[in-house]
């Protein structure tokens, strides 16, 4: 397995859209050649080598291929956006849009990440250790056509608008979440550990949402249909009672979706 | 000099000169379409050799929604239509993003590298007309004009209602000089002011509400007024319960109202290029994205193509003229004056939605749609969007269009092109498509496949035929406009089963040509022309006008914008050229 590690020299005065740094861009050059990838920053094109100290060549193909970002980038937009295979590894924080349309292989965020990470995301791994900004997974604006298939996993906490529309994959996320959180799905599971806001799975029209702590204001147009313990979706468990839902009725009227709600974190429910 | 340019060795398609693949050479001199130039003028000349190319005048886009607030709000509320699809700036192009809904450089552009020149704005609602005009304006490219307007206007309605045709009159000329429109466009006539009091109107002889006016006598009086005025173009329809399962019957029947109304075009400032079909308008009425007014049987689970019942009527009578709103598939977005025909859609999609009433005048609505081919009904759409241009035997009775973005964006047009020239094209859409497209229609069995000749009617000839444009547009005669598309085809060795060649030609025309410039070059623009807005100029009795006048000026109590502010002034246009017509009144 060929490694390119990229470290940040440049102080990213302005964001740079840098969605050349795939395993599938990489794969087949060397250093010198990935140095000259071209980026986006503000109206001007620059080559990569303008921002990153590049060190080691791609491999024979993005399978081959792995990426190293050796430090902190939270201004570097679009990081292994639509890559199919291989692995980037990020030893720091990301900006918005890693993973983006990604449909392969696997991204390790070891920090935060800013909005929109695995935005439209049909395969693959995004794992963030730290927090993450809004639009996880989610469709891009003006569009309910999100995640639809893989896995995106955050550690902490999530913002607003955690999978709006997907249709598929999953996504775990280990703290709590904010508003809107599932919103318009028809598909795909989304399990959040710790707590939601508010318009959890609102406008749902399939699909499955576990929220394994509290809902501070429940969605209204969701009937209470069973009570469940212990769940468990192939790989990841939820332990502990939950009570079952269906829904939205509200405004899909359709009420083909699930949301399970922790039993003993929502009492009044 | 420039706009001087001499295209050799063509293969000439000029439907309107019966000219049909003869190889010879066009000349242009200043921007004109002439019989030769002169060995000292040839030197100078720029010359295209389109040997084993075809030839033919610059598109004409007789029904496209390209500017305004309609299109602006499609624009608006659709971010996720422009992340996808965008285009760089160059040293003389804007840059520009938007699938389905352009902005208007992109628009203007895109247009061009499909040989178009001419596109007329479908829809024009009076207080929207300064908006619409500023979008014109900024399109490059295109000369464009627009359509009034018409089918639901309170004015018109009360002096109908009252039998008042001379004011009528004078209101329409007055509308058309004040918002520098084009022609009449009547839309779900009497059904959008019901709307406004949330009712629609299903029936041709069905009142609405308070003018008490029914569809029958809109349509009616404003086919009668359009010959009366003298408008270069017939009235432009989009007949009721469109979209409606069944439809395509009262679509039929608002067809037999103008039956016996003769055409009378009385254009008089316009010098004619040379044809050799009389390039007059005969008919009445232009109906309008004919597939989307034809829709069978009663509900979607036995709907089914009524294209037939519509196209036999078009076949047996001769005061018809009609464009296809064919249906690409893939992303839309839909949008017509029709506020209740968008709400049904978002009741059936649950898509986000918009709808506007614009005062004592009309409505609007915009609806983002995605065309499936595993869809029941959309596909069925499909096969009838070409049922019409198939099914009409004389190709002089319709024009192509996918009625942009509302079928589909105008992008698309060489696609429908290949689907309309190669069966094979079509059969093997129908492998990808569901059953009913097969089942529900008679597309399956149509084995027509269109020639180069038949193309260049329902793309340009005829276009520009119907709305009186063909003066100047739609044909190479001398003293035409100097708008050429050359496209990569060679007429002598096309195998239409490849229709991936079509599609391949007229996607990127070799040359587009305008005012005998070349403009754009396989896909790349690479000049900026000057271009024209046209509109209608029409003198009325000024008596009758200004009896007109206080009336409007006595209901504008009604409207939220002063008297002074509604006329749109000559600078909103890109070189204003109007028509000028003698009304009979």
């Amino acid at each position: 397995m060929a490694e390119v590690i990229l470290k940040p020299t440049s102080k990213f005065e302005l964001t740079i859209e840098a969605e050349v740094i795939t395993p599938d861009n990489f794969a087949g050059k060397n250093a010198q050649e990935i140095g000259k990838l071209l980026v986006w920053e503000g109206a001007q094109q620059l080559p990569l080598s303008n921002f990153f100290e590049v060190k080691g060549n791609g491999g024979s193909s993005a399978q081959d291929t792995t990426i190293v970002i050796d430090g902190n980038v939270p201004r570097v937009k679009r990081i292994g956006e639509a890559m199919t295979a291989g692995r980037i590894l990020v030893k720091g924080s990301t900006g918005m849009h890693v993973g983006a349309f990604m449909q392969g292989g696997e991204i390790l965020v070891e920090g935060n990440s800013d909005s929109w990470p695995g935005m439209e995301m049909k395969g693959g791994l995004l794992h963030i250790k730290g927090n993450s900004l809004d639009h996880v997974g989610s469709a891009y604006r003006g569009s309910w056509k999100g995640m639809t298939g893989g896995r995106i996993v955050i550690d902490g906490n999530a913002g607003n608008q955690v999978g709006g529309g997907i249709s598929g994959g999953e996504i775990v996320i280990g703290g709590d979440v904010a508003n809107f959180c599932g919103t318009r799905i028809n598909g795909g599971l989304i399990v959040v550990k710790g707590n939601a806001i508010r318009t959890v799975g609102a406008e749902m029209t399939g699909g499955t949402i576990v929220v394994g702590g509290r809902i501070e204001k429940f969605t209204p147009g969701f009937q209470q249909t069973a009570t469940e313990s212990n769940l468990k979706f192939n790989d990841i468990e939820c332990p502990g009672e939950f009570k079952k839902f269906a829904g939205d009725y509200a405004i899909p009227q359709k009420g083909k979706g699930v949301l399970y709600v922790s039993a003993e974190n929502n009492e009044d429910l | 000099m420039a706009g001087t340019i001499a295209i050799k060795n063509g293969y000439v398609f000029d439907p309107l000169n019966e000219i049909n693949g003869e190889r010879m050479d066009i000349f242009i001199r200043n921007g004109k379409v002439v019989t030769e130039l002169s060995a000292a003028e040839l030197k100078d000349a720029k010359e295209i050799d389109a040997s084993g190319k075809t030839v033919m005048p610059g598109g004409v886009d007789s029904h496209s929604h390209v500017a305004g607030a309609k299109v602006n709000v499609g624009r608006m509320m659709r971010p996720e239509d422009h992340y996808k699809f965008y285009q760089k700036k160059t040293p003389i192009t804007h840059s520009g993003c938007g699938y389905s809904v352009p902005s208007v450089y992109l628009g203007g552009y895109e247009y061009s590298k499909m040989g178009y020149t001419t596109v007329f704005e479908a829809a024009v609602p009076p207080m929207e007309a300064r908006h619409t005009h500023e979008e014109m304006r900024a399109t490059p490219m295109l000369d464009m004009g627009g359509y009034l307007v018409l089918g639901n206007n309170w004015f018109l309605m009360r002096y109908l209602k009252e039998g008042d045709i001379e004011k009528a009159a004078a209101y329409i000329s007055w509308m058309m000089r004040t918002h520098k429109t084009y022609g009449i466009k009547c839309v779900n006539p009497a059904g959008v002011e019901n709307w406004g009091w949330g009712e629609n109107v299903h029936a041709l002889d069905q009142a609405n509400i308070h003018f008490e006016v029914t569809p029958e006598d809109i349509i009616k009086g404003l086919a009668e007024l359009n010959e009366m005025l003298g408008f270069s173009m017939p009235v432009h329809l989009h007949a009721n319960n469109l979209g409606h399962p069944g439809c395509w019957e009262i679509t039929r029947d608002s067809l037999k109202i103008p039956k016996n109304i003769k055409a009378r075009p009385k254009d008089h400032n316009v010098e004619w290029a040379e044809t050799k079909v009389n390039p007059r308008r005969h008919e009445s009425v232009y109906l309008t994205h004919c597939q989307f007014n034809a829709f069978g049987g009663t509900s979607w689970r036995d709907f089914e193509s009524g294209v037939k019942g519509i196209t036999d009527y078009v076949n047996s009578h001769d005061h018809v003229v009609m464009d296809s709103g064919c249906v690409p598939f893939g992303d839309a977005t839909v949008m017509t004056g029709d506020g209740p025909a968008i709400h049904d859609l978002y009741v059936l999609t649950g898509n986000k939605w918009s709808n506007t009433d614009v005062e004592c005048e009309c409505g609007s609505g915009v609806l983002p749609f995605t065309y499936l081919k595993n869809n029941p009904v959309h596909s069925v759409q499909w096969a009838m969007g070409l049922e019409v241009l198939l099914y009409v035997k004389d190709a002089w009775k319709s024009i192509m269009t996918t009625d942009s973005p509302n079928g589909g964006p105008f992008i698309k047009y060489p696609q429908i092109i290949a689907w309309l020239m190669s069966n094979k094209a079509r059969q093997d859409a129908f492998n990808e498509c569901h059953k009913w497209a097969a089942d529900r229609s008679g597309l399956a069995a149509e084995t027509r496949e269109m020639t180069l000749n038949e193309i260049a009617i329902v793309t340009r000839a005829n276009a520009a035929r119907t709305i009186g444009l063909s003066h100047s547009k739609g044909t190479l005669g001398v003293g035409a406009d100097g708008d050429v598309a050359i496209y990569d085809l060679d007429p002598v060795k096309l195998e239409v089963s490849d229709y991936e060649s079509i599609i391949r030609a007229f996607e990127n025309a070799a040359y587009t040509i305008k005012g005998g410039e070349v403009v754009s070059q396989k896909g790349e623009i690479v000049g900026i022309p000057e271009k024209k807005t046209y509109y209608s100029d029409i003198a009325v009795n000024a008596d009758e006008e200004k009896k007109m006048i206080e009336d409007v000026k006595n209901w504008f109590k009604y409207y939220t914008i002063g008297f002074s502010n509604y006329p749109t002034p000559d600078k909103y246009l890109a070189n204003p050229t109007p028509i000028k017509i003698d009304a009979e009144v």
